[in-house]
């Protein structure tokens, strides 16, 4: 492949793209395939077909468009109207009144305060993002290559082959001030310079790596990037290998994620077959290829080491840091390891320009990348909040603007508690953080961290020490038991909460969540157990009243921990249809038939059985 | 005993490559629904890896198990939005319908249920997943139509 025939095979897809009445784009990331968006796209060619039109629409089956609680979606392009919930029945109405009559379908279309919005970009949840690393999301099909080329993929890479020094890149990627969106905030560029002095250094031939093992539960940034645009990964690695000096990529996914895999391999296999991986990359005499491994579910593979550790085929276990692995990595080769957002922005930042990159987000990052948080994040909406989905926002943006501007606020009328970010190793922001600015710096000063982007929204039913254990129970069983103070410290942490959850918390305990934490933050082997207590420390910090609450007064306020609440039966909404009764597994609910039932609090074991079954709302928690 | 050649066949596939046991191990898993102790031992022989090497993946990481696994997995996201939206209280419900605890496998062996850390699905939390499909939305009580389906 030379560049001109790149750039043919663009003005071909292009003429190709054009010569369409309308490009009908259907969402079939992970959430709408489960809401069955693969039916849609054989349905809409189907009928398409049965009317003749299949010349003049386009059908494109794309990565993940990001609104996840309305699918399955479809947008029409170029006029961006977006469809919501559709069903196969839906079809025939779209292509007959919108497609070929010209009018939109307004019962599918989003509505807003009782108002339809036509177009995508002004829908509230779309208004205020701005797309970097999902810039080509929900406009190509990601398993073909040529899309890609149409947007001008590989274009950027031919130029840097061809008229940049591998230190002038390095040198852009450092202006640009970007840093690790895998979490540790690291600057991209001086990682990598790093690994050029340790080339030099050792004369080794160094690896870059991506880094797809998003194991932080709650988050799927990286997982919809690579179903969505698998070529900004693949390009942003070839740009790296050039810089550093690498013949040889890996690409580390794990495989909770199959789609995202099976769209990687395919997107690795066009690639090859158009030249641009393997041997004389663009005519240009550069060599690179790369390797997918496959994770076998376990979360501390995510940790650097781990990861490289596991793709020598052993277990994930970290190793201490002393030898970073720049100098020492995988094969104890220098090592450039990023994650995937990171990769599919650097096609871009050498496409725009450095200092086009840094003049997004906090701080004048321009002479030092620590200065501040360039571009933007991408971040994964969810929990307690109407628009549950996918989200890239310049950094600086505040929370309130990300949960209720963006996110629509909190659902079913209830008031925001906290918001959760950094995953496992985060950790929980009260109210009043609010409008605190999202970047690397602010987040880890209130004791929480930006992480990979899992941003999970709590409302007031939420028990904080609920939370603070379920991440405590989540991290002891997937720390690999190498180093005490995490193994131990977790166990301890993990028994105290218990404790305290199940009414049996004593007083003291809080200073002794505060020391063992506090104690693994200093001495852990590596970045999972440095900062496994966090969750527990965050939620003291913020929550402490809450904890009191359940030690002195063996009250949970939010109504969550099932040794301290009562279920009981409110006589004037039941009806004695003895549902209840027949369900309850320990036979604690006595009535007749057409009175009121009662729960016997003595054998009740707080299942909760009979709050589902009943159809009255009948049963309330005290 | 187990089909050898599946398991040769396997080891080829990924080169004989001790890089790739991980892999190696995944198909295994597929294949017969744990990694049985022969198979393990052939790929020890064949990869030159340590059998305690590989022991202790084979226990370390999540997707493998020395027991038979059921015919369909199902498996309850507990990632953080699945467990703010009630993934404990979908999980206690499966494990009252099917008469088992998170981890085991249904006497007559065609269900194991299993706690996932997340699927990356949030926007339908709390989503369970059996075998391939992805089920979003899932309340406590619609758990007994769904085994019903799948039996």
């Amino acid at each position: 492949m030379t560049i001109d025939q790149l750039k043919q095979m663009q003005q071909k897809a292009l003429r190709k793209y054009e010569s369409y009445n309308a490009a009908l784009m259907v969402c079939t990331g992970t959430a709408c395939v489960a809401n069955k968006s693969f039916d849609l796209v054989t349905v809409l060619n189907r009928e398409l077909e049965k009317r003749n039109l299949l010349e003049k629409y386009l059908v494109v089956p794309t990565g993940c468009n990001g609104f996840c609680a309305q699918g399955p979606i479809m947008v029409v392009q170029p006029e961006g109207i977006f469809y919501e919930r559709l069903t196969c029945e839906d079809i025939p109405e779209i292509i007959e009144n919108h497609l070929e009559g010209g009018e939109p379908v307004e019962r599918l279309l989003y509505h807003h305060d009782g108002a339809a919005v036509r177009k995508m970009e002004n829908i509230p949840f779309f208004r205020k993002q701005k797309l970097l690393a999902l810039r080509h999301k929900g406009m190509i099909n990601p398993e073909k290559i040529e899309d890609y080329f149409r947007l001008g993929g590989y274009q950027p890479l031919h130029r840097i082959l061809t008229t940049m020094k591998p230190e002038e890149v390095v040198t852009d990627i450092i202006r640009s001030g970007i840093r690790g969106r895998g979490g540790g905030g690291f600057p991209t560029g001086v990682k990598w310079q790093s690994c050029i002095e340790a080339v030099k250094k050792t004369g080794l031939t160094p690896s870059v790596i991506c880094n797809a093992d998003e194991g932080d539960p709650g988050a799927f940034m990286d997982r919809s990037i690579i179903e969505a645009d698998p070529h900004s990964v693949i390009e942003g690695m070839l740009t790296g290998a050039y810089a550093v000096g690498a013949s040889e990529g890996y690409i580390y996914i794990r495989k909770e994620y199959p789609l995202a895999m099976k769209r990687l391999i395919i997107a690795i296999d066009q690639a090859r077959e158009q030249g641009l991986l393997g041997k004389n990359i663009l005519d240009t005499g550069f060599d690179f290829d790369i390797v997918v491994h496959r994770g076998a579910g376990a979360f501390v593979c995510g940790e650097s080491s781990a990861l490289m550790a596991s793709m020598a085929g052993n277990p994930g276990e970290p190793r201490a840091k002393y030898v970073r692995s720049v100098e020492r990595g995988y094969k104890d080769k220098p090592t450039v390891l990023n994650n995937v957002e990171t990769w599919a922005n650097v096609p871009l930042i050498m496409e725009k320009g450095a200092q086009w990159f840094a003049s997004i987000g906090t701080g004048d990052v321009s002479q030092n990348p620590w200065n501040g948080s360039s571009g933007t994040k991408v971040f994964s909406l969810v929990g307690d909040v109407n628009n549950i989905g996918l989200v890239e926002v310049p950094m600086g943006i505040t929370l309130r603007e990300i949960i209720y501007d963006i996110g629509g606020g909190i659902p079913e009328g209830r008031e925001f508690k906290a918001v959760q970010t950094g995953g496992p190793s985060g950790g929980v922001l009260p109210a009043n953080m609010l409008d605190l600015p999202v970047d690397f710096d602010t987040l880890t000063e209130v004791g929480s961290m930006m992480g990979s982007g899992g941003m999970v929204v709590m409302d007031d039913s939420t028990c904080m020490i609920q939370v603070a254990k379920y991440f405590v129970d989540f991290l002891k069983d997937e720390s690999c038991g190498k180093c005490t103070p995490c193994r131990e410290g977790l166990v301890a942490l993990g028994t105290i909460l218990e404790r305290i959850t199940g009414g049996d918390g004593r007083e003291g305990d809080i200073e002794l969540l505060e020391e063992y934490g506090e104690n693994m933050c200093e001495t852990s082997l590596c970045a999972l157990g440095q900062t496994a207590a966090n969750p527990v420390l965050s939620t003291i910090k913020y929550f402490r009243d809450e904890y009191e609450e359940h030690i002195s007064r063996g009250k949970c306020p939010a109504l969550k921990c099932k040794a301290l609440i009562e279920y009981r039966i409110i006589a004037d909404n039941c009806t004695g249809c003895t549902i209840c009764a027949r369900n309850c597994p320990v036979d604690a609910i006595e009535g007749s038939l057409k009175e009121p039932h009662i729960i016997d609090q003595e054998k009740c074991i707080h299942c909760g059985v009979c709050r589902e079954v009943c159809n009255f709302n009948a049963v309330e928690v005290f | 005993m187990i089909d050898m050649k599946i398991v040769d066949a396997i080891i080829e596939k990924w080169n004989t490559d001790p890089d790739f046991v991980i892999e190696m191990m995944q198909d295994i898993q597929d294949e017969f629904r744990c990694i049985p102790k022969e198979a393990l031992e052939r790929i020890g022989d064949r990869t030159e890896k340590p059998r305690g090497k590989l022991f202790h993946i084979a226990t370390f990481y999540n997707a493998f198990s020395l027991d038979q696994r059921g015919k369909k997995e199902i498996q309850v996201c507990m990632g953080t939005a699945c467990y703010v939206k009630g993934a404990a209280d979908v999980l206690a419900a499966l494990e009252r319908t099917l008469g088992i605890s998170s981890g085991e496998t249904t006497p007559d062996g065609k269900f194991t249920l299993t706690e996932v850390r997340c699927v990356g699905a949030c926007g339908l939390a709390p989503v369970v997943t059996i075998g391939d499909e992805v089920i979003g939305g899932v309340k406590p009580n619609e758990v007994p139509s769904i085994i019903k389906r799948f039996s």
